[in-house]
């Protein structure tokens, strides 16, 4: 595969991994924040920490939308569906995240209740289209990515006159989840790894105000293991130099101003949501997107008028500190006993790319290498 | 999150393209970008092309890894 | 007897009441086309002679969505599907039975499409359908079309092959491509709409197993890597040897389009189902004698020598990646889904 192979090329990630170990300092730790969950599983499927030496260490970020989204948010789309006469569209990521009360999209519909899973948004338009005597609503999740593609499913239902197809938005922004993480401190953290397709959107400027106000380095790191351990060897140089600036590894697909066409479409669909519950991070102001008022009739919250719940976390499951990087998985009391990829308690272990079920896997190997 | 993944522009129409990848054909939309041509590479996310692929910065960074590899392959 | 309708007609309640019309669908559909004596006695059972030796019985139940995919159908699916079952003892399979339940509604027409696929599929491999069964249920209340075919075989002399024999040091192999009716299927389901020109591997393995096992007697283990995929089937026979085993990606055949889909959707070739593959463990001394076996047959012509097994009280999968790390091949947990994270 063509820009993708290249980048996977285990000769290059030995040599580069060869500079990483010269030049660490060996007398400290270089705590390095992945903000992506798809880096999180990049770098376990590709068994990148085993090439690291060992005072480099990884701290998962929330960048997980299925993670950050709070069981209230799913538990109302269950409603919505077992209530009314809708048919819910999901993106399969959400089909097992825990909800409260153990439920999920997925039990829900092994009840009945009419939830399709599909791959993008044009498929809920079709839906629509096909069905014109049914309610289609659209479960929205995503960082900046998936936005755009969001906000031009409600331009199309517009232009369309689509009279049965609303959008229940829980899109949310990553650089106040950024600052939130550094504005705590807890999780000590001394350089960020940038997600690649956010930044394809958003550009490399917008992280400017992260590594000014808090003094933090930040590399926009490809999305293969390559770009990832190259991103890596750039960040430990910055530590080293005392630098903090904002570096980008993705050149090939990454500008400073990102992608004006979807950013206008962004903005001409969505405003800023003046407060949104993220799961692990609590409610943060001016991080999350809604709908405009001009597209009032494309919005389920509004349409179908769907409650605030608040549902409260399993206990003694710490999803929140482990999204914060405050904790390792295996800190957890319920980690590989309660809480498994089989039998998930968290959205961390549910998601392919939660910081639990990356290390569920992993985990278990390593412990298994120290016994041989 | 975000998997976005590279694939070939082989036929356009409209705001609609046919992608290609390794002989896998899925229709996507254009409507993110402004100049797209076939032969073009795009990155794929959930039925949208994202951005175009900068060949030329792609190179760049494979001269980069090249580099290495043949000081490596020296030390 | 009323003449069957199968250009327009439907199946119908009376169509599995035991009366004149279930008769006609009987005759006109399953024993014309399968056609063997056994299924002409006309008797609620078949009744032969078997040759000495081990019998072995195998059954499935057959639900697939959609019943018609590239490559193949529900139909040819349940032929193959029971007979790669009893082979993957070492037995040369024998006979087949098949149990068809039918909703009422399903198309006469695609009714007998399936069946004809399946009696083409049941003459090529050699193992007629001798006996069978059709109930109806009422409309919404069965998907189609659920088809049962239960097969049995006998195991030749001295030749002991189960799950629970892989020993350290084996050598596993795998018989060809991965992934390729899993993909196949995943194109012809709604909501995900990629062309592709994959087709479903489904077929019957029961002559490569034969060349195999005449060539290397000593074979331990065999299994095709159904639902799940090739990951799930060497961790079920990991636990059941309680061995660990050690596989590198670069040695495992796949398509580079399979490799596409895969990527496209956030899948993990290692967890789709094939359906006309299969796995084996041999022992180290027996395994390139037994793999130029394999490239000879047509269904083994990309074989390939995946790994090792090896002492792990964790029984785990371990797999080097082409990247040049370790990771683990785990269990499933649940339906692998498409991801856009």
């Amino acid at each position: 595969m063509k820009y993708v192979d290249e980048f996977r090329d285990g000769d290059t990630a030995r040599a580069l991994a060869k500079v990483i170990h010269a030049e660490v300092n060996p007398e400290r730790d270089y705590r390095l924040m992945e903000f992506c969950g798809g880096h999180t599983h990049a770098i376990f499927r590709f068994g990148i920490v085993d090439l690291m030496p060992k005072n480099i260490r990884f701290i998962h970020g929330p960048g997980c939308p299925v993670c950050v989204l709070p069981a209230g948010r799913i538990e109302a789309a269950i409603r919505l569906v077992e209530e009314q006469d809708v048919i819910l569209c999901t993106y399969a990521d959400l089909m097992r995240v825990p909800a409260g009360k153990r439920d999920s999209l997925q039990k829900a519909k092994a009840r009945g209740a009419d939830i399709r899973m599909i791959y993008s948004s044009s498929d809920a338009l079709a839906l629509a289209r096909e069905n014109p005597g049914k309610q289609v609503v659209f479960f929205a999740i995503g960082f900046e990515t998936t936005t755009p593609p969001t906000a031009a499913a409600i331009k199309i239902a517009q232009a369309e006159g689509l009279s049965n197809f609303s959008v229940f938005c829980n899109h949310v922004e990553t650089p106040p989840a950024m600052m939130t993480i550094l504005t705590a401190g807890d999780a000590k953290i001394d350089g960020i790894l940038g997600p690649s397709h956010v930044s394809t959107i958003i550009g490399s400027r917008a992280y400017a105000e992260c590594c000014d106000t808090y003094h933090v380095p930040l590399v926009i790191a490809g999305f293969e293991p390559l770009d990832v351990i190259q991103s890596v060897l750039m960040l430990v140089r910055q530590i080293n130099t005392g630098k903090a600036v904002v570096e980008n590894q993705y050149t090939r697909a990454v500008s400073e101003t990102g992608n004006e066409k979807a950013k206008a479409l962004m903005n001409e669909v969505f405003e800023q949501r003046a407060l949104f519950e993220w799961r692990g991070l609590g409610v943060l102001p001016d991080s999350a997107v809604q709908i405009r008022s001009e597209f009032t009739d494309f919005d389920a919250e509004k349409c179908f008028a769907m409650p605030e719940i608040a549902t409260a976390d399993i206990k003694g499951c710490i999803c929140p500190a482990v999204l914060r990087g405050m904790n390792n998985p295996d800190e957890c009391k319920l980690f590989g006993t309660a809480c498994t990829p089989e039998d998930p308690k968290g959205a961390c272990m549910v998601s392919s790319e939660g910081a639990c079920a990356a290390y569920y896997s992993y985990g278990r190997y390593k412990a298994a290498e120290a016994r041989t | 999150m975000c998997l976005a993944v590279p694939a070939r522009i082989v036929e356009l129409s409209g705001d609609t393209a046919i992608v290609d990848l390794d002989g896998i054909r899925k229709e996507t939309s254009t409507l993110l970008l402004d100049e797209v041509a076939v032969g073009d590479y795009v990155l794929i996310h959930v039925g949208y092309a994202l951005e175009r692929i900068d060949p030329l910065e792609a190179e760049k960074t494979l001269a980069l890894f090249a580099e290495l590899r043949a000081q490596d392959a020296e030390s | 007897m009323s003449k069957l309708d199968t250009k327009n007609g439907v199946i119908e309640m009376g169509h599995g009441s035991g009366g004149r019309t279930s008769a006609a669908l009987i005759d006109e559909l399953f024993v014309r086309h399968f056609d063997n004596a056994l299924l002409d006695q006309g008797n609620d059972q078949a009744a032969f002679d078997i040759p000495a030796g081990r019998m072995v019985i195998s059954t499935d139940g057959h639900v697939i969505t959609p019943l018609f995919f590239p490559g193949g159908d529900i139909g040819s699916l349940s032929v193959h599907g029971t007979v790669n079952d009893v082979a993957m003892s070492g037995a040369k399979p024998l006979y087949l039975s098949a149990s068809f339940i039918l909703e009422e509604g399903f198309p006469l027409a695609d009714l007998e499409r399936i069946v004809i696929s399946m009696a083409k599929a049941s003459k090529d491999a050699g193992v007629p359908v001798v006996t069978g069964d059709t109930k109806v249920v009422e409309r919404g209340k069965g998907d189609g079309v659920f088809i049962t075919t239960t097969g049995i075989g006998i195991v030749p002399e001295g030749i002991n092959i189960s799950g629970d024999l892989a020993q350290p040091d084996d050598v596993i192999i795998v018989s060809g491509c991965i992934g390729d009716h899993g993909i196949a299927i995943l194109s012809s389901r709604e909501g995900l709409q990629f062309a592709t020109t994959i087709e479903s591997d489904s077929a019957a393995l029961h002559g490569l197993v034969a060349d195999m096992v005449a060539a290397a007697p000593a074979i331990r283990c065999l299994r095709d890597p159904t639902r799940g995929g090739l990951a799930t089937t060497l961790n079920e026979l990991a636990r059941q040897s309680k061995v660990g085993m050690r596989i590198r990606e670069t040695s495992i055949p796949i398509r580079a389009e399979v490799k596409g889909a895969c990527e496209l959707l956030g899948l993990d070739p290692l967890y789709i189902a094939n359906e006309g593959k299969l796995v084996c463990i041999v022992p180290a001394k027996d395994a390139e004698a037994l793999l130029a076996v394999m490239h000879k047959h047509p269904q083994g012509q990309t074989a390939a020598i995946i790994g090792t097994v090896c002492e792990d009280a964790q029984h785990m999968v371990i797999m080097e990646t082409a990247f040049g790390g370790n990771r683990v091949v785990d269990w499933l947990a649940g339906e692998q889904l498409p991801r856009i994270c």
